[in-house]
Formats: structure tokens, C-alpha cells, sequence
């Protein structure tokens, strides 16, 4: 094996979700000062470049379309065991949808150059569209699998991948390059060693503009997004939260007979 | 592709193993209502090996025309080959919207042939509805759900979306009329990707949680695997069936096909009775379109309630032992 990259996202800590706000004119979020953290499913991705990494050899290489101060981040997945990490950093990313994002990626990937594997997480979740796999793979013209909850590299150049689907899981067999999406059942990410994070300092994170991928301008940011937010609203609800009071017995005679009145069982 | 706005409404007829997904009678519903508004067909595209004669069932949900793809390279579902056919056919007849279900297949799948047909797709959406000027309104679900951003396509076509099972209401089965129409497929013999080397059906036909009438979910305040039996008991009387959170499935005390919300399904049925559930809205997004809505919480103050008609504030152990003896004795006597 060459080289298996690895896609990984930064995302707002959803432990903090609840200080998203969003501004009533303008219909935007506002998520200032919620710290990021690296996409949980990415985790297991990465890892499962690391297994691949001890059976196939190669190197691992982090791919991520993140501000330079997504670095720390970047920098814990070096101290999982990946080699080297490529930071895609431009203003004029901003406001990428999947599809102008998944463009940027893969431009990433080439601009790395002699992949075998590309693995992320199956979904983001902050944005959760699960789009990137199938977009990504598109964009590079090569086969793509979701739902990975198997891999087992066997020998050559040859993978078996067991996908989920509703009900049960598909076997499939692939060569290389390949993109795949992983679920968390996949693996369980290792822990960071000590040693882990003092190796992490002298790996390398090269910082990469549109200078260096040349994506077309008219394909990336909001201009270049074929979705657009036409609204955003905060979920209402609209119910009649009626509280029953009173002693056990009193509350479960109450209940039974709200039970009876959505007239779902027969009196 | 662009500027094109034709009316018609296609959909994604998905199947496996000669067995439709029920998203996909859910979509042709939504694609009715959506199309008669803009004045164009409900177009389903279904694909397969030997599946001819799922067609008419899609013709009896709304479909007025049905492309049947029916080869045996289409057997078995596999993403190049079925992403090159609808490729083609949404080339060919370029239809203003294309949906399909966002299902294991379905988020695999919209995503690659929206990226060939360079369009926008927005994913798992919960509601959908056409503007003015025919540009489709997307409503998807973001940040656990909590937002509901309206997404809109408005320069490309097909505008595509993937919608969450369980959405959308199937239109009433009955004789309608349609026209089944066999699609001739030209498909390359290589470079179409990883080989199936075999299926695994591990879940059996079980009462689907999406067609219950009553849900009784679970949560993490049910407290273990031996409390959750009173649930299933409670279900059992009310003729329901058992639903949960993420906490007791990823405890081992529910199954996956049990789990309601974002990730997992969503129902509506006519009373949800939901038990020691604190409400995070992954979990509200895929219960509040419910008719009624109770929860027994012993927080005074669960975020459940807020979306909840009936609401109470107590330890379910004290509550739900003498409500199923109750039901019990109303039910004999």
C-alpha cells in the first residue's frame, strides 16, 4: 500500500449545542465560542487507517478543510499514529455545501497524490448529510462503499468490506483506490499514548491554499454551492402540556383515561 | 441542465430482494401532492431483476408512470451500476426533481448521482414543499435538530433530496392508472466498482415501529436492561409496539431497529407514551409529529415536556406497575 488518507472534520462540541443561537434578522447561527472538537466517527476512520498502516504498510495521512486554528485538532489524530496531516485553508472555502466541499477534497487528495484508500466517518455531526464519501469518490472518478462495519485487508491488492445495511450487513470485495465511510462499529479508536502526543510535535502539517489545489472558483464557497439556505427556524412546539398532579393512584386514574381519550384502545 | 424546470416529480423506487422499502410508497405520497401542484408527473424509477411487477404496486400508491430498469446486472444493488442508469434516465428526460428515501441505499446512492449531474442534494429531509417558482423547500434538521434549516436548489436541476423514513404519508392503496414502461439499459462491463461477495439478512420481520398505532419509548431513566420488560408489557396492552432512544440501544436493553430520531426512525403514530426520556432533540425530531404525546419523567423539568400534551413528573416505577395492572382489569373486565 501507498498511502491511505484519511478525511477528518472539526465540529462545534455538541456538549456546548446548547449556546448555538441563531440571529433572528439576519437567519444565521451564531456559534461563537464553542470550542471544536474532531468529528467522533473520523476517529474510527483513522484507526482504521492505522490497522490497515500495521498489515499493508504505507503512510497515513490526514486530509481536512479547516481554519489554520483547527491545528490542535489535526494534531491529536497525529498523536492517534497518523504520518503527516495536509490542512486545506482558504477564505475562499467559506461557505462550501458537500457538493463544493467534496470538490475541495478531492483536489486535496490529488494534490497528495498516490492514494489507495480514503476514509472518513460515515457522517458529520454537525451537519450529518453523509455526503461527503459518495461526492468524494464521484469527484476522483473512483468506486466508493458507506456504512463500513467491516475491513479486512486480504492479500494483494484486494479488500473485504462489510457494509450495514437495514437488514443485515453486504459483503463486498474491492481493489484499489476506493473511498469508504465508516460506522462506529467498526472499531474502537485507540488511546492516545503519552508517547503519542511527543511524536505528534515534530510531525509535519502542511497548511494548503487554493494557490496549491486550483480548484475552479466558480465550483467552491457559497457562489459555488448549488444548495443555498433559503431559512432556518428553531423547532417549536406546539402541545398542551397539561401536568397531572395528585397521589400515584390519582395521577394513573387520570392517565388511563387520557389514554382512552386518544381512543387508541377500547373501553 | 440548468434552467430546465420541468413539473415532474421522479422517485426512487427502492428495493431488495423483490421487497419495495416502504420510503419509497411514503415518497411517491409526497411526490403526488408536489407534482399536481406544479402540473407534472410522479414518475418512479425502479430497478432490479425480475421486480416488474413491484410496478403496479407503485402505480396503485400514484405513480403515473414507471421506468422498470430490469436487468440482471441490477440484481443486486450496487452503487456504479445503478448510479450510471439513473444518470441516464435523469439525463434523458430531465426531470425537475428527483427524491429518494434516506436509507442505507439512498445516501449512498443520491449523493453520487447528484455529484455527476453536478446539483445540489440536501439529505434526510423532514418536510418538503415547492415555492412559487417551483424551487422544492427542503427542510432538513441540523444540530441535533434543534434548527430547522430550509434548503432551496434554486439554479440547478434536478433539485434532489433524500427524506427520512417515515416522513411522508403513503397515499390510500387502490386501482389507478399508469403506465409501466421497460427502460433499455446500456451499462459498461468494467470499472463498476467492488463485487458482491454476499447478504446477510440478520433482522427478521418484526411489527415495524413506522406503522404502529401506539409507541411506547424507552430511555436512559428506564435504568436497565430488567426494567424494560414493563415497557414491553405496557405496549402489548395498548397494541403498540416498543421504541427507544439512543441510550438503552447502545446499552444492549433495545435494538437498533427500535431507536427513534435522527439516526434512527421516525414515527408518528397516535399516542406516544414516552418513559424516563430527557428529550434531546435527536430524538424529538423522530417523535413530534405524533397525534397525542405523553411523558413520565421524574425531572420536573425534562425537555420531553415541552413537546409533550400530557405530562408526568414522577419516578415511571411508581407509575407504570399500577397503570398496567389498571389497563389490565379494564381490558378483562
Amino acid at each position: 500500500m501507498n498511502r491511505i488518507i484519511v478525511c477528518v472534520k472539526p465540529v462545534p462540541d455538541p456538549k456546548h449545542w446548547d449556546k448555538v443561537s441563531m440571529d433572528p434578522e439576519t437567519k444565521t447561527l451564531k456559534r461563537e465560542g464553542i470550542p471544536l472538537i474532531l468529528n467522533p466517527l473520523d476517529k474510527h476512520a483513522l484507526e482504521a487507517a492505522l490497522v490497515l498502516r500495521e498489515s499493508h504498510g504505507g503512510e497515513v495521512v490526514l486530509l481536512s478543510m479547516a481554519p489554520p486554528f483547527a491545528q490542535p485538532l489535526i494534531r491529536e489524530g497525529l498523536a492517534m499514529g497518523a504520518d503527516r496531516a495536509v490542512l486545506l485553508s482558504d477564505r475562499v472555502f467559506a461557505g462550501s455545501d458537500s457538493l463544493a466541499t467534496a470538490e475541495i477534497l478531492a483536489a486535496g487528495c490529488r494534490w497528495i497524490g498516490d492514494y489507495d484508500v480514503i476514509l472518513c466517518g460515515n457522517q458529520s455531526i454537525d451537519g450529518s448529510t453523509a455526503q461527503i464519501c459518495s461526492q468524494l469518490a464521484e469527484m476522483l472518478n473512483i468506486p466508493n462503499v458507506m456504512h463500513v462495519i467491516g475491513l479486512e485487508g486480504s492479500s494483494g491488492d484486494n479488500l473485504v468490506i462489510t457494509q450495514k445495511i437495514e437488514s443485515g450487513s453486504v459483503t463486498l470485495s474491492s481493489g484499489f483506490p476506493i473511498v469508504l465511510s465508516v460506522r462506529k462499529e467498526l472499531n474502537k479508536p485507540r488511546y492516545i499514548p503519552f508517547t503519542g502526543i511527543l511524536a505528534a510535535e515534530s510531525k509535519e502539517i502542511t497548511i494548503v491554499s487554493n494557490e496549491d489545489v486550483r480548484v475552479d472558483p466558480e465550483r467552491i464557497g457559497l457562489s459555488g454551492s448549488p444548495t443555498k439556505m433559503a431559512g432556518m427556524d428553531v423547532r417549536k412546539f406546539e402541545r398542551k402540556r397539561e401536568r397531572l398532579e395528585g397521589t400515584v393512584d390519582e395521577i394513573v386514574k387520570k392517565l388511563v383515561e387520557r389514554i382512552y381519550q386518544c381512543g387508541v384502545i377500547e373501553c | 441542465m440548468n434552467e430546465k424546470k420541468s413539473a415532474d416529480v421522479w422517485v426512487f423506487a427502492e428495493q431488495r430482494d423483490g421487497e419495495l422499502h416502504d420510503v419509497s410508497l411514503e415518497l411517491l405520497g409526497k411526490a403526488s401532492e408536489l407534482a399536481s401542484q406544479a402540473g407534472g408527473a410522479v414518475v418512479a424509477v425502479l430497478m432490479g431483476h425480475q421486480v416488474r411487477e413491484l410496478a403496479q404496486i407503485l402505480v396503485n400508491h400514484g405513480a403515473h408512470i414507471v421506468f422498470v430498469a430490469d436487468d440482471p446486472r441490477l440484481g443486486q444493488y450496487r452503487l456504479l451500476p445503478y448510479t450510471h442508469v439513473l444518470e441516464s434516465l435523469i439525463k434523458k428526460h430531465e426531470p425537475g426533481t428527483v427524491l429518494m428515501g434516506a436509507t442505507a441505499m439512498g445516501v449512498e446512492l443520491a449523493p453520487r448521482v447528484a455529484a455527476r449531474l453536478r446539483t445540489g442534494l440536501s439529505a434526510h429531509c423532514i418536510d418538503l414543499k415547492l415555492d412559487e417558482k417551483g424551487n422544492l423547500l427542503q427542510m432538513v434538521p441540523g444540530w441535533g435538530g434543534g434548527i430547522v434549516a430550509t434548503i432551496a436548489c434554486p439554479d440547478h436541476r434536478p433539485q434532489m433530496a433524500t427524506v427520512m423514513p417515515g416522513a411522508m404519508r403513503v397515499l390510500p392503496e387502490e386501482e389507478r392508472e399508469g403506465r409501466i414502461e421497460d427502460v433499455s439499459i446500456d451499462l459498461p462491463d468494467s470499472n463498476m466498482g467492488p463485487e458482491v461477495l454476499g447478504v446477510e439478512r440478520t433482522v427478521a420481520g418484526e411489527q415495524p415501529l413506522e406503522k404502529a398505532e401506539v409507541v411506547v419509548a424507552g430511555g436512559w431513566g428506564v435504568g436497565g436492561k430488567e426494567n424494560w420488560h414493563l415497557l414491553e408489557e405496557l405496549a402489548r396492552l395498548l397494541g403498540g409496539a416498543v421504541g427507544a432512544t439512543r441510550p438503552p440501544v447502545d446499552e444492549g436493553w433495545a435494538r437498533e431497529s427500535q431507536m427513534i430520531g435522527q439516526s434512527g426512525k421516525t414515527v408518528r403514530p397516535t399516542l406516544y407514551l414516552g418513559i424516563g426520556i430527557s428529550g434531546v432533540m435527536h430524538h424529538i425530531v423522530g417523535m413530534d409529529q405524533s397525534k397525542h404525546v405523553i411523558s413520565i419523567n421524574s425531572n420536573q423539568n425534562a425537555d420531553i415536556f415541552q413537546a409533550s400534551d400530557v405530562i408526568v413528573a414522577q419516578d415511571f416505577m411508581k407509575i407504570v406497575p399500577p397503570l398496567i395492572s389498571e389497563l389490565k382489569s379494564r381490558v378483562k373486565g
